[in-house]
């Protein structure tokens, strides 16, 4: 394939992946932002590392402990 | 399948159309962009200091430390290295449970199946390969061994999909594919990335048939799995892209790049929404992940830190110091609990 259509058909390629994404649906970022910041918000309880979870609750969070049998 | 060109398709033609659609989508974009993500979210009550310390350091690794992944069990955690070894361990004891040594050094890429039953790892030997996790401590997992990905060039990235039976790879080779694990059949190929492709993840399973990808190109890209095609394509970032999440609705989705930035992309809006970033952080992000809530974004850079990050006020809320060399891979545990970090340092540390 000479460099010349080779660089035609990835053209081609290009064009139409670009009207494809120009046909795409968007919303406003005003909307979009809104949802973000509900998920966070309603899932905020639920998240242990935002929320801290008290060291019963965390296997991570106490020492592993040294069992001397 | 060859494109019979129209007449009408030059070069030049085709050039033209290309940067009128290409202006076109940036005004399309920027009509809808009537606020910042930290604006909307000034009211939001400010985070409080955070106390995360390094819980475990789990030593093993001969060499870097280049990428983990957690089992469902949430206790489990399977790791790669230069070294050629990739390790599963157990988190809680630190005890190591499976050793693999790979036919190749610099195994980029590692993942748990959904089932805890298996492990897939590859890199310079530009395969994926599957390894049935034996009950039986003293059985060489290597015989068990299945080939299933072929690329033509290194290994990257690679995850299984909801079950035991496909995995999702991406190469150097600047391509992404979906194989069936069994027969070791390519499913569908995505091609759409100019250079190499370093990371991936899979949509949360409620969002559907999506992935994202990101490359040397600067672009990330989002997938249809069924039909192969580049739904949604992004290019702010001004290089590479190391690492790319979804936020945990499935509507977003994080990259952190050698630019030094992470950068937060709404796929509804179809476009870029946050820049984190801080004139301070000057090297490259390698690794991000989000907590649960999605409210946190954990980064990892190659500056030795752990950047935490307040997802909606732009801010950084934590820097976290532990690691004595680059941290490579990063990954939040499956309930949120910890996440771990792996490191050139040779060492992971779990971090709660």
């Amino acid at each position: 394939m000479s460099s010349n259509s080779a660089s035609l058909v990835s053209l081609q390629k290009s064009v139409k992946q670009l009207r494809k994404e120009a046909g795409f649906r968007r919303i406003k970022v005003s909307q979009a932002a809104e949802d973000l910041k509900k998920f966070c918000l309603d899932n905020a309880q639920k998240d242990p590392l935002l929320m801290g979870v008290p060291s019963s609750d965390n296997p991570f969070r106490p020492p592993k402990s040294c069992a001397l049998l | 399948m060859e494109m019979a060109a129209q007449p009408s398709d030059t070069l030049a033609t085709l050039k033209t159309e290309s940067e009128t659609l290409k202006t076109k989508l940036e005004e399309e974009r920027a009509k809808l962009h009537d606020v910042e993500l930290h604006q909307v979210a000034e009211k939001t009550e400010a985070l409080g200091q955070f106390i995360m310390k390094t819980r475990r350091t789990l030593k093993g690794h001969g060499n870097k430390v280049l990428c983990l992944d957690w089992c469902k069990d949430k206790r489990r955690i399977v790791s790669s290295s230069q070294d050629g070894k990739v390790i599963v361990w157990d988190a809680f004891t630190t005890n190591k449970e499976h050793a693999v040594t790979m036919p190749c050094t610099w195994v980029m890429a590692c993942a748990y199946a959904p089932s805890g039953c298996a492990v897939a790892c590859g890199g310079l030997d530009n395969k994926c390969s599957v390894y049935p996790l034996s009950l039986d401590k003293n059985e060489n997992l290597a015989a068990k061994k299945k080939s299933v990905a072929m690329h033509t060039n290194y290994l990257s990235a690679c995850c299984f999909t909801n079950s035991d039976m496909q995995i999702l790879t991406s190469s150097g080779d600047g391509t992404c594919a979906l194989w069936d694990v069994e027969s070791g059949q390519m499913l569908q190929s995505f091609h759409g990335h100019a250079a190499d492709v370093l990371c991936l993840d899979l949509a949360p399973s409620e969002t559907g048939n999506t992935f994202v990808s990101g490359g040397c190109d600067k672009k990330s890209c989002v997938w249809d799995m069924r039909t192969g095609q580049c739904v949604q394509s992004f290019e702010t970032h001004e290089s590479d892209i190391n690492s790319v999440r979804y936020y945990p609705s499935g509507d977003a989705f994080a990259s952190g790049s050698d630019d030094a930035t992470c950068r937060l992309y709404d796929l509804r809006a179809d476009r870029e929404v946050a820049i984190y970033s801080k004139e301070s952080i000057i090297f490259g992000a390698s690794s991000v992940d989000f907590s649960l809530s999605g409210r946190l974004l954990f980064g990892g850079y190659n500056d030795y830190t752990i950047n935490v990050w307040d997802v909606l006020k732009g801010t950084r809320v934590s820097i976290l110091f532990g690691h004595e060399n680059r941290v490579s891979t990063l990954r939040i545990s499956p309930d949120g609990t910890a996440f771990c970090s792996g490191s050139w340092d040779h060492t992971l540390r779990v971090w709660a």
